[in-house]
């Protein structure tokens, strides 16, 4: 036990190796009121059409999605995004576009059903999401996220001290960034559930960060000469068997889910066992040093007063 | 020591009870059945104390996204002059309208609710044509009031107001029941006595003498007409309850509704993709859960055991709680769920890291349980709370899905925090009472 890694004193590694996995997710948002979107928006937030058709009489190809295409566009007068293959067998196809009237959308079935030989029961799935519901969305996935940080930040200054409040918040963003990233870099759908992996990859960092802090505190109590960063060291430390094993374990369960899950299920789990994984890193190697940072900090402004 | 035994036993068999009870259902009377096996009558008798797995009405309920059908969300298009006092009155009669024009169209397992200020969520279980049922349900509503040859003498226009009321339905009644006061705009009066007379006149005997009252193409009521009415109102009675006479009285008023109904949102699922969904999730849970157990045992030996015990007792948990608060289970739903079973053994987890530490300080078994406990519970609670807090504002704010994954969520962390600081702790006194007491065997 003699011989520990300091992680508090390598602090500067660690933040360099955030900040690159951070750097992604932070421009991407940055970049998105200039109006770059580098994100796969689903129509959940940006309002739109999308129906999913099974196409089991035809082999699909870039013809027969451009086929597709000239046919939505056809029938509305509206000029669908380019039409996407999906499923496991590659028999699907994806057509999304702006928001369609339930007319519109009518007679695009229909003649898809025509066209391809389909039944009703070939339209998996069939959806359409208005300007002002997308809008609702943004505004209560912005109110909860706030909300949330907010309340974590003030029970965790109430149970702790301020500054320990503070760096995990810090380590939140952190997380949530490097979600973000993930998001971008995969293409993965951003649609309402992302508001669910966000709140829940929340809870769980906090959560990790605070078994540490919770250690620290309990340390605190009976060291008498040791430094701050030496006795979060150490608590890091002692508590790195459970940070490990716990996010082992909420693995084993999420990983299963992406590994069988349905494509849907696999969207919303792969940013959770990301998240889940920086999760763990945050809380080992950036909250106590967070914390330590801003205790010294903090302290000197109040000496200095 | 016998006494340990006992309870020991006690608790297993109660936990295996439970088990078993939220796999076939738990009823009375008749103990154990399968509501499945049961005729309509024995059913209908059968109280539920715990909901099988299985059975969706009584106890976790299948979202749309995993039987397939369609979620529709209308808005009101509210003209600029609109006078927002009425909004709440006048969206409860927008109800009544989606409500009786599904009904019309057999859309029995339908169901209409009212979302925020503004909105309608129509949900409609397997359903093949959604556009078809949007355009049905958004249409302007067409309310006549025509006698019994199909002649048209008014219009919900003519209508100012229809209202439930609970009292005598006529001056010469003394009963009170539930009826429905129609009154007519002023200009409307002498067309409603042309109509009453022209009908009263008719013969009685045949139902003839009836105004029947016309929603869409469907008659909604068709009271009978005894006598002329020269009055701006009348009243409709018979056998009404309140709530039929609220319902009543709101589609009357659909010919006043001063705003249209535009579909806003449109969610609508096959039933093939939510089967597969369902099913893939079951097996991903057991596999999931599988390795969880070997893990823990591997690591931790027989605390890991009595780990596993801990979270079978914890999943069993959660299913009752989950049939008993008749969750909607959503796709995300399940996600929730078999996230918070890794992280049910996280309390576990904390507390025999803890347990090793005490032991490699060279306590005894016995001393390192309990201040194992003491000493992880401030990190359970505060670690605890913090996701509690997420899943509150997740349950509080969210819409749709997102709640019933707020919901899994926050009743997974609750109760994997009760089941470790009751369960596994007892499980684990027990073990030092079976003088199981060599550190090793604890993971040290």
């Amino acid at each position: 036990m003699k011989n520990q890694f300091s992680i508090v004193k390598h602090f500067k590694i660690f933040t360099i190796i955030s900040i690159l996995l951070c750097i992604t997710g932070l421009v991407s948002l940055l970049a998105l009121p200039f109006g770059v979107n580098l994100y796969n928006f689903d129509i959940d937030f940006a309002g739109g059409t999308q129906m999913e058709f099974r196409m089991p009489n035809t082999k699909l190809d870039a013809n027969v999605l451009r086929e597709i295409q000239d046919l939505v566009k056809d029938k509305t007068g509206v000029t669908p995004n380019a039409p996407q293959i999906t499923g496991e067998q590659n028999n699907e196809v994806i057509v999304r576009s702006t928001s369609l009237t339930s007319e519109q959308r009518a007679s695009v079935i229909a003649a898809m059903q025509e066209k391809y030989k389909l039944t009703d029961d070939d339209l998996l799935s069939n959806e359409d999401v208005g300007k002002t519901v997308g809008d609702d969305l943004k505004k209560a996935a912005l109110s909860s996220a706030v909300l949330a940080v907010i309340l974590m930040l003030v029970y965790i200054s109430f149970r702790f001290e301020f500054t320990s409040g503070l760096a995990a918040v810090l380590c939140l963003v952190h997380d949530l960034l490097v979600m973000l990233s993930v998001y971008v870099i995969f293409q993965l759908p951003f649609n309402q559930n992302f508001i669910a992996c966000a709140l829940t990859i929340l809870g769980y960092s906090i959560n990790a960060s605070i078994i540490v802090f919770d250690r620290i505190r309990e340390n605190l109590r009976t060291a008498r000469k040791e430094s701050f960063e030496d006795i979060a060291d150490r608590s890091i430390w002692q508590t790195m068997g459970r940070t490990i094993n716990t996010t082992l374990t909420t693995m084993f369960t999420i990983g299963m889910v992406f590994i069988l899950g349905v494509p849907s299920l696999r969207d919303f789990t792969l940013p959770l066992l990301i998240g889940i994984i920086s999760g763990a890193y945050s809380s080992i190697f950036l909250s106590s040093s967070l914390w330590a940072f801003f205790r010294k900090r903090l302290k000197k402004r109040h000496h200095a007063a | 020591m016998k006494k340990s035994i006992f309870s020991f036993i006690a608790v297993l068999l109660v936990i295996g009870v439970m088990a078993a009870a939220v796999i076939t259902g738990f009823t009375i009377p008749g103990g154990f059945v399968t509501p499945v096996n049961m005729s309509a009558e024995e059913a209908a008798n059968a109280k539920v104390i715990i909901p099988s797995i299985h059975d969706a009405t009584n106890g976790i309920r299948r979202g749309l996204d995993l039987v397939g059908g369609s979620s529709i969300t209308f808005e009101a298009d509210l003209p600029d002059d609109y006078d927002s006092k009425n909004l709440s009155d006048d969206m409860s009669t927008a109800q009544s309208l989606l409500r009786s024009r599904l009904t019309a169209e057999g859309y029995t397992e339908a169901n209409v609710s009212i979302q925020g200020d503004n909105r309608l969520l129509v949900e409609i279980p397997n359903i093949k044509n959604p556009e078809d049922a949007v355009q049905m349900l958004g249409k302007t509503a067409k309310l006549t009031f025509v006698d019994m040859a199909g002649k048209e003498w008014l219009t919900g226009a003519d209508v100012k107001k229809a209202t439930a009321v609970f009292g005598a339905a006529s001056a010469s009644s003394v009963v009170s029941e539930w009826y429905v006061a129609l009154e007519f705009k002023s200009d409307a009066v002498q067309k409603f006595y042309e109509a009453t007379s022209a009908i009263s006149k008719m013969d009685p005997l045949n139902g003839q003498n009836r105004l029947a009252i016309v929603l869409d193409e469907e008659i909604v009521s068709a009271p009978g007409v005894s006598e002329a009415i020269n009055s701006s109102t009348c009243s409709i009675n018979g056998n009404f309850t309140e709530e039929s006479a609220r319902e009543l009285a709101n589609l009357i008023n659909v010919g006043q509704l001063p705003f249209s109904l535009n579909q806003v949102e449109l969610r609508s699922v096959g039933p093939q993709l939510g089967a597969n969904a369902l099913q893939t999730s079951v097996y991903a849970a057991a596999i999931g859960i599988a390795l969880v157990c070997i893990f823990m045992i591997v690591v931790y030996r027989l605390p890991g055991f009595i780990a596993c015990i801990a979270l079978a007792f914890y999943c069993t948990l959660e299913l009752i709680v989950l049939g008993l608060l008749h969750v909607n289970l959503s796709l995300p739903g399940i996600a929730g769920i078999i996230l918070s079973i890794g992280m049910a053994v996280d309390a576990n987890v904390i507390i025999f890291e803890r347990i090793k530490e005490e032991l490699r300080a060279g306590k005894t078994v016995k001393a390192a349980i309990d201040s194992g406990f003491k000493r992880a519970f401030t990190a359970i609670l505060d670690s605890n709370i913090t996701t509690l807090i997420a899943a509150g504002v997740l349950y509080f704010l969210g819409t749709g899905t997102i709640v019933g994954f707020a919901t899994t969520l926050g009743l997974g962390v609750i109760l994997s925090m009760f089941t470790a600081l009751t369960l596994t702790h007892f499980l684990l006194n027990r073990m030092v009472d079976f003088k199981i007491r060599n550190a090793k065997v604890y993971g040290a």
